[in-house]
């Protein structure tokens, strides 16, 4: 049942609006390892270790996770003595510029939309964050968006913080796969489709460097599959 | 398990009447020992004080006993030493307050719960969370802070199913919007 359930959202075909249950850790093949019954792909993420590697603070870290709650997350970050803002941006976006007429990229365009978005999503006081996790998301965000939140993110963490993204590298792809991503370990992702979406735009790391370019320094992670790791520096 | 022990005690004693029958208690079958430890919908047991859904509340509400609460509530709801429900078809503009949080329902507002939160598949929560122990289905939705308060008698918060040792000295976790 359940692998019949996992394996159209591993190929990342839209399988509804209902989020998937998704496996434990202990459930999933070791990383490298491709699918496991349930269709859930775990990988190795260096740039996920780098990250945790470079978030150490004293007093009490803040960070944004936004993938969406999940047991997973909210578990090793807490467990870390961390301290934690969830939110699924991805589905706020849907819920932002999907719901009404136009297109989802066209909808991005329109300046209060924009602004109506900030002030849902990213409406944080200055400095707040000591580092955040926005996975994929930057993706599927067209250019006037786009600026704007990463605009709005320079803001909202503070210096010397750090940015955990995700890119595909495929650039010849129509559609890409959307993902939840969930710590299996401070090195191990674990990823579960949330259907396929056509990216907004390509990001070749001149572009992921362009995007960045308030930001104090980029590092690429690069991997055999088809996403590309980002740390940015504050 | 823990569902077990709060179901004895919602059970009447022998020196006290039966409770009045109440609209589900003729559809609900009495608890049991092999009943499920986590029901997908759980219905009010037998002697928990109950909302219905059909309810609307504006106000506070102070409970010294478990409730079920499945109607519209805005204001506050306080049940500090007890358990609340918040049944799937609530709908809470609310802070809350209790020892134990079940949410079944969609809730806009700030949660405390002093023991745990369990926030089922397909609810609905937005506002800041405090608690000793969060456990999060997926499919549930929520957006907001998290805050992980450690017990006074130290014991590790219930958070994760592969808890990894926190470091020396680790804060709780909390960040407010």
């Amino acid at each position: 049942m359940f692998s019949d359930r996992w394996k159209p959202l591993a190929r990342g075909v839209a399988a509804g609006q209902r989020s998937p249950q998704f496996p434990s850790a202990r459930n999933v093949q070791a990383p490298g390892k491709g699918l496991d019954d349930r269709g859930a792909c775990a990988r190795n993420s260096n740039a996920l270790e780098q990250f945790f590697a470079y978030i150490q603070n004293d007093t009490g870290v803040r960070l944004l996770d936004l993938s969406g709650a999940s047991q997973a997350n909210i578990g090793f970050i807490t467990n870390l003595g961390y301290k934690l803002y969830s939110d699924d941006l991805l589905q706020t976006m849907e819920m932002a510029f999907g719901n009404s007429n136009g297109d989802f990229y066209e909808n991005q365009m329109l300046p209060e939309k924009v602004e109506e978005f900030l002030a849902q999503a990213l409406d944080f006081p200055e400095g707040h964050f000591d580092g955040a996790l926005l996975w994929d998301a930057l993706e599927f965000m067209a250019p006037p968006l786009l600026k704007a939140v990463v605009d709005r993110l320079f803001t909202i963490v503070k210096p010397r913080s750090y940015l955990l993204a995700i890119f595909h590298a495929d650039e010849k792809a129509e559609s890409i796969p959307a993902y939840y991503y969930r710590i299996a370990d401070a090195k191990t992702l674990l990823l579960a489709g949330r259907g396929s979406r056509k990216p907004a735009q390509f990001f070749n790391n001149r572009a992921v460097e362009k995007l960045f370019q308030p930001f104090e320094s980029v590092k690429f992670f690069l991997s055999r599959d088809a996403l590309r790791e980002v740390i940015v520096k504050r | 398990m823990w569902n077990k022990r709060r179901e004895e005690e919602y059970s009447p004693k022998p020196s006290t009447p039966p409770p009045a029958p109440v609209e589900s208690s003729r559809e609900v079958p009495p608890p049991v020992a092999s009943a499920p430890v986590r029901p997908q919908a759980p219905e009010p047991p037998r002697g928990v004080a109950a909302i219905g859904k059909s309810v609307i509340i504006k106000g506070q509400i102070l409970s010294r006993e478990d409730l079920y609460l499945d109607g519209e509530m805005e204001g506050t709801v306080e049940v500090p030493e007890h358990r609340l429900t918040i049944g799937p078809h609530a709908k809470l503009q609310a802070g809350i307050r209790a020892r134990e949080v079940l949410v079944l329902g969609a809730v806009n507002g700030n949660v405390e719960a002093s023991e745990k939160i369990d926030i089922r598949k397909d609810a609905r929560l937005i506002g800041d969370i405090k608690t000793g122990g969060i456990i999060i289905e997926d499919g549930a939705y929520f957006k907001g802070s998290i805050d992980i308060v450690r017990g006074s008698d130290g014991k590790q918060p219930a958070v994760s199913a592969k808890p990894a040792p926190a470091p020396a000295g680790a804060a709780p976790a909390e960040q407010k919007r």
